[in-house]
């Protein structure tokens, strides 16, 4: 016998007693339709000591002290505009030593749930693949209003499972001495959240 | 290492479920093993700061979910019905990775584990990988079986490297150096670190600076990573990685070869089950709303991320498991690491005293299971049967329940079981009850007077036999000197 056949026999004699169906209950909350999602999205996100800004308009600014700046292929331009520094585009796909020595990535994202403080990418629009937002630094992530959530089973309903997805919580950190958080091991050690679309953006969409 | 009941043929006829083996048995019984660490008073100050802290945080972060009973009612039923269908999900798994690129392979236990993921290794012309941090690949002593053929396996999580490189074994699930203060780990790094800076401080941050440092090169050049998987999605074939510090991501992403060790029962029917324990692991886990980093991918995605993608479904005695019904719902755990926070016996006891990969109240359920009782007969009894443990379980496994079952299986000692079966006799009667509880009150009243006046403890250290087999390894807390009923009685 194949070990396969033999693990699925094994298990298949083991549920000799024929356990009942199972009915699943999802009481569980499926949406928050609070009007205050972006403001909750905003306290986690700092809470995890990621860095938000308000407006495309803060990007400019943001963008002036780096040098050397990673984008995926389909960047909206106009997340460039009056950027002067080294734009790296990641077409032919940069390796990852070239990513080592770029300051920033600059990305969209898919979903950002606001309960969670998650920012998930998916490898969609504006996004580009996994590698991109994990070897530099710095991570500088545009998120619009409208990708912004409630609640994790809101979130799942807008992705594809079958896209390679990261979900992005804070930077990169760690407690394992002596339960101390410490920032930034190995992913970027810094997030900075941009939120358009906001009603209090004139530029946002 | 041959033990009756586990089949290592590797051609077995026999389909009856079996037990495996790996770093799951236990090799001192817990008392004996316990005892250094009891007697550490480093150690109990550590455990008891770390499980404290970590139950505060957890108590904190779940009491501002609202529907937090809902999601565990919908989690445990979900693993339920995975139980229940575990063959067909599997099946479905397999169909839906190998759709999507991944090559699916099956290992009875841990030796034909580890056989797969050397020859992959070899295959893919490698002689070292990268490692995301997996209690399955410690359970298969994968780290020892690569060694053997010549493979250098690097732990990439931190706490594993400390514990790689202080040639140690780790004592907690989630926070697996939990047993080293900064001193020890700069004194660590200081001897086994090459490239760690001369004058590396002992703190936190610095710390892991230099493990940063040590590791990115060998991340940005690993050809081979081996992981784990928290979660395996039949419906999809995707599997789901939950980490904090980002080394999951770089072994998860930058090589060309991945190879996932994945115990058959972390299977989910659906995506859409995520939403539930995507809610209840990071919560239950370390305290926070969510980890940092969740990676998700499902066979190979051309252009992004490895391009040979291994997945290596592991039995190891969890078929023994499932034929046990009542010890079934063990395979619900989701390795929060919940359980051991809330546990006085963990506490008092540390990881270490477990000798197996699964330590604390879990590990007292799981490890005698997947061995077979006989092989870990003394760890149901580590455990007060306070229920704390089940209280806290995400999934809610009635972890004193199979505890108390487990113990009917153990071979225990005469003078135990003659004990224990007096106390059920006198337990199932309240009369019997009362009356030995009065009978022991009037017994205990001088002793315990005197103890608790010299130590301000109200238990008993040593009862003559046959009882002392009972308190050889525990203090037996005195009765109260009235019972509910009697202070009711004369209000
Ligand atoms: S038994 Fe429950 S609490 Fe303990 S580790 Fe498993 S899921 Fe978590």
């Amino acid at each position: 016998m194949t070990a396969r056949d033999e693990i699925l026999a094994r298990l298949r004699t083991a549920l000799a007693d024929n356990p009942p169906p199972v009915e699943v209950p999802r009481q569980y909350r499926q949406v928050d339709d609070r009007p205050d999602l972006v403001e909750i999205l905003i306290d986690r996100l700092e809470d995890y000591r990621a860095v938000v800004h308000r407006g495309l308009g803060a990007l400019p600014a943001l963008l002036a002290k780096v040098g050397r700046l990673a984008v995926p292929t389909d960047i909206p331009a106009e997340w460039l505009a009056g950027y002067t520094g080294q734009v790296h585009r990641d077409a032919p796909p940069l390796s990852s030593a070239d990513l080592d020595g770029l300051d920033a990535v600059l990305t969209g994202c898919a979903v950002a749930v606001a309960d969670t403080g998650t920012i998930i990418l998916d490898a969609g629009p504006a996004q580009g693949r996994r590698a991109l937002t994990l070897v530099p630094d710095r991570h500088i992530c545009v998120v619009r209003s409208d990708q912004v959530v409630g609640l994790l089973p809101e979130a799942l309903t807008r992705l594809d499972p079958r896209t390679p997805q990261t979900w992005i919580s804070g930077p990169s950190a760690t407690s394992d001495i002596e339960l101390n958080r410490v920032e930034g091991v190995h992913g970027p050690r810094r997030l900075e959240v941009v939120l358009v679309g906001l009603d209090d953006d004139p530029r946002g969409r | 290492m041959n033990r009756p009941g586990v089949d290592r043929s590797g051609t077995g006829a026999s389909a009856a479920p079996a037990t495996g083996g790996g770093r799951i048995r236990t090799p001192l019984p817990f008392p004996t093993a316990a005892a250094p660490a009891v007697a550490d008073t480093q150690l109990r100050a550590n455990l008891h700061r770390a499980t404290r802290t970590i139950r505060g945080k957890r108590a904190r972060v779940v009491d501002e979910v609202p529907d937090w009973e809902a999601l565990r009612d919908a989690g445990a039923a979900i693993k339920a019905d995975v139980q229940r269908r575990l063959p067909e999900l599997l099946e479905q798994f397999e169909a839906s990775a190998t759709a999507a690129g991944a090559t699916v392979h099956w290992a009875r236990d841990a030796a034909e584990a580890c056989r797969i993921v050397v020859e992959l290794t070899r295959a893919a012309g490698a002689d070292e990988v990268v490692k995301v941090k997996s209690m399955a690949t410690q359970e298969i002593e994968l780290n020892e079986a690569l060694e053997a053929a010549g493979i250098a396996a690097y732990e990439t999580d931190l706490a594993e490297l400390i514990v790689q490189l202080g040639d140690d074994t780790p004592s907690h699930i989630l926070v697996p150096a939990i047993h080293y203060n900064r001193a020890q780990i700069r004194e660590i790094f200081h001897r086994r670190m090459p490239d760690a800076p001369a004058d590396l401080s002992d703190e936190p941050s610095a710390l892991a600076e230099a493990a940063r440092a040590h590791l990115r090169r060998r991340f940005l050049s690993a050809r081979v990573a081996v992981s784990g998987a928290n979660f395996a999605i039949a419906d999809t074939g995707t599997l789901v990685v939950v980490e904090s510090e980002g080394n999951g991501r770089m072994c998860l992403t930058l090589p060309e070869t991945l190879i996932s060790v994945v115990g058959v029962e972390k299977l989910l029917p659906t995506f859409t089950d995520l939403e539930v324990f995507l809610q209840l692991l990071p919560r239950s886990s370390t305290g926070e709303r969510m980890n940092p980093y969740t990676s998700m991918w499902t066979g190979v995605t051309p252009g992004d991320g490895p391009q040979s993608v291994h997945v290596v479904l592991v039995d190891n005695g969890r078929s023994a498991v499932l034929a046990d019904p009542v010890g079934r719902p063990t395979l619900s755990c989701i390795r929060c690491s919940a359980c051991l926070n809330v546990c006085p016996v963990y506490e008092r006891a540390g990881g270490h005293a477990y000798g197996s990969v699964y330590p604390g109240p879990i590990g007292a359920i799981l490890s005698p299971q997947l061995t077979g009782v006989a092989d870990n007969a003394s760890l149901p009894y580590a455990s007060t049967l306070c229920g704390a443990c089940y209280d806290v379980c995400p999934v809610k496994i009635n972890i004193p329940e199979i505890l108390v079952h487990l113990r009917q299986q153990a071979p225990h000692p005469l003078a135990e079981r003659a004990t224990m079966r007096v106390l059920s006799w006198v337990m199932r009667s309240p009369r019997r009850w009362a009356a030995a509880l009065r009978l022991a009150r009037a017994g205990a009243g001088p002793l315990g007077a005197y103890r608790e006046r010299r130590t301000g403890a109200r238990t008993l250290r040593r009862l003559p036999w046959p009882a002392s087999a009972w308190t050889r390894s525990r203090d037996l807390p005195l009765p109260a000197p009235q019972t509910f009923r009697e202070w009711w009685d004369q209000q």
